[in-house]
């Protein structure tokens, strides 16, 4: 069992990262922070909810939601960092397994994920986020949230290995992420957008696991699940296929991508 | 025995537009080194990539310690290595984390992979800087530490491209000071440069590549024969051009070339400093005073002048 091994090491590598440059952890804890302060205190005032305990257990699964799905820029823009260093020849000219650096990346990034989200869920927690679910349902949400940054950590990895330059990976990661985040339910209402918007965010797997988390957390209002659509009446079932489908989808194609990044 | 074949080698990128390997073959004999000499875009890192199971060729067999690289490189990854023309280590990590990960991925186990870190840092000369990040490195250390990187399991075959580009003059020394110690313990050496002098320095044979292809094969000697050794150079009053065209011509016995804007007459010459002084002595029999007067040694430009009849430098670039 080399490549568990082989694994091992790549994640300590990326650990290890951190220790070295503890910027990128503050820097990628600062803005989701910055986020919450900004809905909380600067929007959060003139959207009216109707959720007993205010906007802000509203918000924060849309903003841990959001701070997972920028792990897809997060391991894009580090594979294409190393790809440029000449890093990659380098792991591919070694005799271990072929997919460890890849999956050791996606790894590493989750595990990061964890210390971004217990700081998230304290800065939370001191705005007044006060989830009701019960510690196993709420642990389950953690857990959701994690397991969705991993699978699209995976898009990260096509991405990062398919640029030919790290500020187009940059690019390209807002481009996917930005409006998936955005055209959703995570900061306000579905219900204001204009129709096509409101269908597309219904669908958008960024609402789906914004209202699974949202119902692990123990709320009521699905804050703009509507019209009565599969996804937004089973939010859970359905952010679960999302997962599936994007590990089904992406997997495979970020590992040829991979095997083959120089042909 | 050939510790490293490579036969017909085809690559082809942007869907056969650019032929970057056109049919090449090389091998190189168990224990000595091969200098691959070529300008930019000839081919060279091209293939090294495919000797190193990086690159998958079109077509053509590529044979590395009677391993066939292309059905087999798994097996192969585990004899070579490789370093490449940008020091492929990790900037944040320090000299020594990144001799230890590579260490634990050729899987020698942490307590083994900590004593080969502290060996090659110690051989390399890096052992003051082991704890130090690579960003805070010269060029010349990250070269060292990243072949360092690739001496962990004592490879069979080494693959260095373009060992010192970008190196400034003491650091290619260091360099080659190195890559000397590294062959005397017998390893098989492909080395690719842009330099004559380095392969001059390093290599047993030489292969010339152009346009993806092996253009002259041999010693550096009998290379520098081909090519015509060194030049004679002389820079004189537009006034004295013909008569000392005469001069050099008889002295180097071949016909000079003339550049009539730097008035520079120039020709092959065997016998070096002796036909320097023979024509600054005819010429100051015939009244002539040089602006200018040298010898200038055979560089990439003239084995390409003279093998293909075009300049190295004037090519695009490919890969």
């Amino acid at each position: 069992m080399s490549a568990i091994g082989d694994i091992k090491v790549i994640t300590q590598r990326q650990l290890r990262l951190l220790t070295r440059v503890p910027e990128v952890l503050i820097f990628s804890t600062i803005q989701p922070v910055m986020f919450v302060l900004l809905f909380r205190y600067v929007f959060g005032g003139s959207i009216d909810t109707g959720q007993p305990g205010g906007y802000v257990q509203l918000l924060m699964p849309g903003i841990f939601v959001q701070t997972v799905a920028f792990t897809l820029a997060g391991t894009a823009s580090g594979l294409a960092e190393d790809m440029k260093k000449g890093l990659i020849d380098r792991f591919r000219s070694l005799p271990i397994s072929q997919s460890a650096l890849v999956v050791g990346r996606t790894l590493g990034d989750s595990l990061l994920n964890i210390v971004v989200l217990a700081v998230m869920g304290i800065a939370g927690y001191v705005v007044g986020w006060r989830p009701t679910g019960g510690l196993l349902n709420v642990a389950l949400g953690f857990l959701f949230l994690l397991m969705f940054g991993y699978a699209l950590s995976w898009v990260g990895v096509l991405v990062g290995l398919s640029a030919s330059d790290a500020r187009v990976v940059q690019n390209v990661s807002f481009i996917v992420t930005f409006p998936l985040t955005f055209l959703s339910n995570a900061f306000a209402p579905t219900t204001g957008m204009p129709r096509p918007l409101q269908y597309f965010a219904e669908w958008n797997p960024v609402s789906t696991m914004v209202a699974a988390c949202r119902e692990l957390f123990g709320l009521e209002n699905q804050f703009g699940a509507t019209a009565g659509s599969f996804p937004s009446e089973n939010p859970l079932i359905t952010s679960i296929l999302y997962m599936v489908i994007i590990m089904v989808i992406f997997v495979p194609l970020s590992l040829r991508r991979y095997k083959r990044s120089a042909d | 025995m050939k510790t490293v074949i490579a036969e017909e080698l085809v690559k082809t990128y942007d869907k056969g537009k650019v032929r970057a390997l056109d049919n090449l073959s090389l091998d190189v004999e168990e224990g000595t080194v091969l200098g691959v000499l070529g300008p930019n875009g000839a081919g060279k890192t091209t293939t090294v990539r495919i000797l190193s199971t990086l690159l998958r060729p079109d077509s053509g067999r590529a044979i590395v310690g009677g391993i066939d690289v292309i059905k087999n490189p798994d097996k192969v990854r585990e004899i070579i290595g490789l370093s490449g023309q940008y020091a492929a280590v990790d900037e944040i990590l320090t000299g020594y984390d990144n001799l230890l990960m590579f260490g634990q991925l050729y899987h020698l186990g942490k307590k083994n992979a900590v004593i080969r870190a502290n060996e090659l840092l110690e051989r390399f000369n890096l052992t003051e800087a082991a704890k130090r990040p690579i960003k805070t490195y010269s060029g010349g250390m990250r070269r060292r530490l990243d072949l360092a990187a690739s001496l962990i399991v004592k490879p069979k075959v080494l693959f260095l491209d373009e060992p010192t580009t970008g190196l400034d003059p003491r650091g290619r020394q260091e360099m080659w000071g190195v890559i000397q110690e590294l062959v005397k313990g017998g390893v098989t050496l492909l080395l690719t440069t842009q330099y004559l002098e380095e392969a001059d320095q390093l290599a047993d044979e030489i292969a010339v590549i152009d346009t993806g292809k092996v253009i002259a094969r041999g010693t550096s000697d009998a290379l520098k024969k081909q090519v015509g050794g060194e030049r004679l150079e002389v820079v004189v009053e537009s006034a004295h051009i013909a008569k000392t065209m005469q001069i050099v011509a008889a002295v180097s016995g071949l016909t000079p070339t003339l550049d009539e804007g730097l008035r520079m007459i120039s020709a092959p010459v065997s016998t070096g400093s002796k036909a320097l002084f023979e024509v600054l002595k005819n010429l100051d029999d015939a009244g002539i005073h040089a602006l200018d007067v040298g010898l200038k040694r055979p560089s990439l430009d003239d084995v390409f002048l003279s093998l293909t009849g075009h300049s190295a430098e004037k090519k695009e670039e490919v890969a």
